[in-house]
């Protein structure tokens, strides 16, 4: 059924171990350029864990190790010899808590973009403008740019991130729960952001909430203690899976 | 048989009751000494007190060349300390997460920050005034900033460890290389926690007498870093064992500008913590 489609990222036998806990078991999968995949499942099964892994955040502590290839692009990210910050640049992550750093609204969206480029002040000004209407942000934030972004209410903190990740043009974007500490109207303007984002960014999300991976994903996966349990497109798991186990917690029989 | 709720009503009484009594048996003696203070020294504050050096007893005099040498050497050590403790904070917080120089440098100034400021001063005696062949402003300074270290040290460690892990793994995310993250992000955030700290350690130092006694000493006259130089604590202890009235005056008016300057340190302290906790 995807064949034609290319893989943006293709996990192959990943293995994933804190210290001697084997927290991901013999992953195989492909996540498809310009589509939204979802990987839901109960918690501790291994989502975050696999997205943390995609952009290498396990290398910040001492004791994670991954085993097996993770391709972007066709190359392995798991090799020793990749630049982190190069591979961070290409796939950008938001976080389960909103992060603003402590610093203005525009300098939130600036500092990721002067790691990169150097701008003139008028190109980085069109380019925090750019970035903030990605995150349907620009239009509440517009006349108040130089103030903290610390002020700004949970919601619009959480997509001052989503266009601070989008500000360094990654090729795919890392969304850890991202709407799990907001409230309904901004979860939900989150969830039209991900459907605007995905016809230029690849985008993995992981959540808790199974209505929002079947409203805003492609391709979903069920994963379970380590193991990925099934993958295919949204409308099929959630209407026809294939394995008891998927259908089980789906229709809340489980989890 | 009292009720559970009637029971948890007198235990929250009797704690509430007892905190209530140690915060005034704190307050109780703080407002004594200020009392006592402005009593006997508000009398002696003067402009002679600002202009004027140190007299012979029964003759005019201030305090300016103590001021202006307490000044000197407080922000001298202040100057020379705070750079070290800072970067050596920075580095248990942000980079000492691995091996054993990080729990051994935090070991070390456990022990700094609790040492008894006249080893320092003796420290520095025998390690710079005994080498020099004479007292100094110098090595006031030195002794000083081996008491600031310990202090800012502890504090930026402690300010950048409250610093949610969340918003370094954002930095990270981005690409960001640890110095960068630390320099404009986690320190940052850390700012105001880490200059009360540095405001502390003013506070602890511009009371110091016994590292002045071995290092800087005292001088009746202006004098420069090179010499001997007199300084606000080392005067009032003088003046206060002398047996001279107009003396005894002067030693009451350098206590009181201490510790007003100290409250007025901490209540700044203050501020910016509480500033820190809004945002």
């Amino acid at each position: 059924m995807t064949t034609e489609l290319k893989p943006k990222i293709a996990v192959k036998n990943l293995n994933f171990y804190y210290g001697n806990f084997h927290a991901l078991k013999n992953i195989n999968l492909d996540i498809l350029e310009g589509h939204v995949t979802a990987f839901i499942g109960p918690s501790g099964c291994g989502k975050s864990t696999l997205l943390r892994t995609f952009n290498r955040m396990y290398d910040l502590y001492p004791k994670l190790r991954a085993e097996g290839e993770i391709l972007l692009n066709g190359q392995n990210t798991l090799s020793s010899n990749i630049d982190l910050n190069m591979l961070r640049a290409k796939v950008g992550m938001v976080f389960q808590k909103p992060t603003p750093f402590p610093m203005s609204i525009y300098d939130n969206i600036a500092f990721g973009v002067k790691l990169y480029e150097s701008l003139s002040k008028s190109d980085m000004d069109d380019r925090v403008e750019w970035a903030l209407k990605k995150a349907a942000l620009w239009n509440e934030v517009k006349d108040k740019l130089r103030q903290s972004g610390l002020g700004l209410s949970g919601g619009q903190q959480q997509r001052l991130c989503i266009a601070r990740a989008v500000s360094v043009k990654p090729e795919v974007l890392l969304l850890d729960e991202p709407t799990s500490a907001l409230d309904p109207i901004s979860t939900a303007h989150v969830e039209e952001l991900v459907h605007e984002l995905k016809q230029d960014y690849t985008i993995a999300i992981v959540t808790h909430n199974m209505q929002q991976a079947a409203r805003v994903s492609d391709y979903t996966a069920y994963m379970y203690l380590g193991e990925l349990v099934e993958v295919g497109e949204t409308d099929a798991i959630f209407t026809t899976p294939k394995q008891k186990a998927t259908e089980d917690y789906i229709t809340g029989k489980f989890g | 048989m009292l009720t559970l709720y009637t029971r948890r009503r007198i235990t929250n009484f009797a704690t509430l009751s007892l905190s209530m009594a140690a915060m005034a048996f704190g307050l109780f003696w703080l407002l004594w000494i200020m009392y006592t203070l402005i009593s006997s020294g508000a009398s002696a504050i003067s402009i002679d007190l600002f202009t004027k050096t140190t007299p012979a007893p029964g003759s005019e005099g201030g305090l300016a060349n103590a001021i202006l040498g307490s000044l000197q050497m407080t922000i001298g050590g202040t100057l020379l300390g705070t750079p070290i403790g800072i970067l050596a904070g920075i580095y248990l917080a942000e980079f000492g997460s691995k091996g054993w120089v990080a729990p051994t440098t935090r070991f070390i100034n456990d022990i700094l920050l609790s040492a008894p400021s006249i080893v320092i001063g003796l420290f520095v005696y025998g390690a710079m005034v005994a080498q020099m062949g004479h007292f100094s402003g110098w090595a006031g300074i030195v002794a000083l900033a081996i008491l600031v270290i310990p202090v800012v040290l502890r504090t930026t460690e402690n300010m950048l460890k409250l610093i949610p892990t969340a918003m370094r793994e954002a930095a990270y995310a981005l690409g960001c290389p640890q110095w960068k993250m630390t320099l404009f992000i986690t320190l940052r955030a850390a700012k105001s926690g880490v200059i009360t700290g540095i405001l502390l350690a003013v506070a602890r130092i511009s009371g110091e007498t016994a590292p002045l006694l071995f290092t800087a000493l005292n001088n009746q006259f202006y004098s420069n870093l090179n010499q001997p130089m007199a300084n606000l604590p080392m005067v009032i202890f003088q003046f206060a064992m002398s047996p001279f009235e107009d003396w005894h005056a002067l030693a009451w008016a350098g206590s009181l500008l201490i510790g007003l300057f100290v409250l007025g340190l901490n209540v700044l302290a203050r501020i910016l913590t509480r500033q820190q906790g809004s945002h």
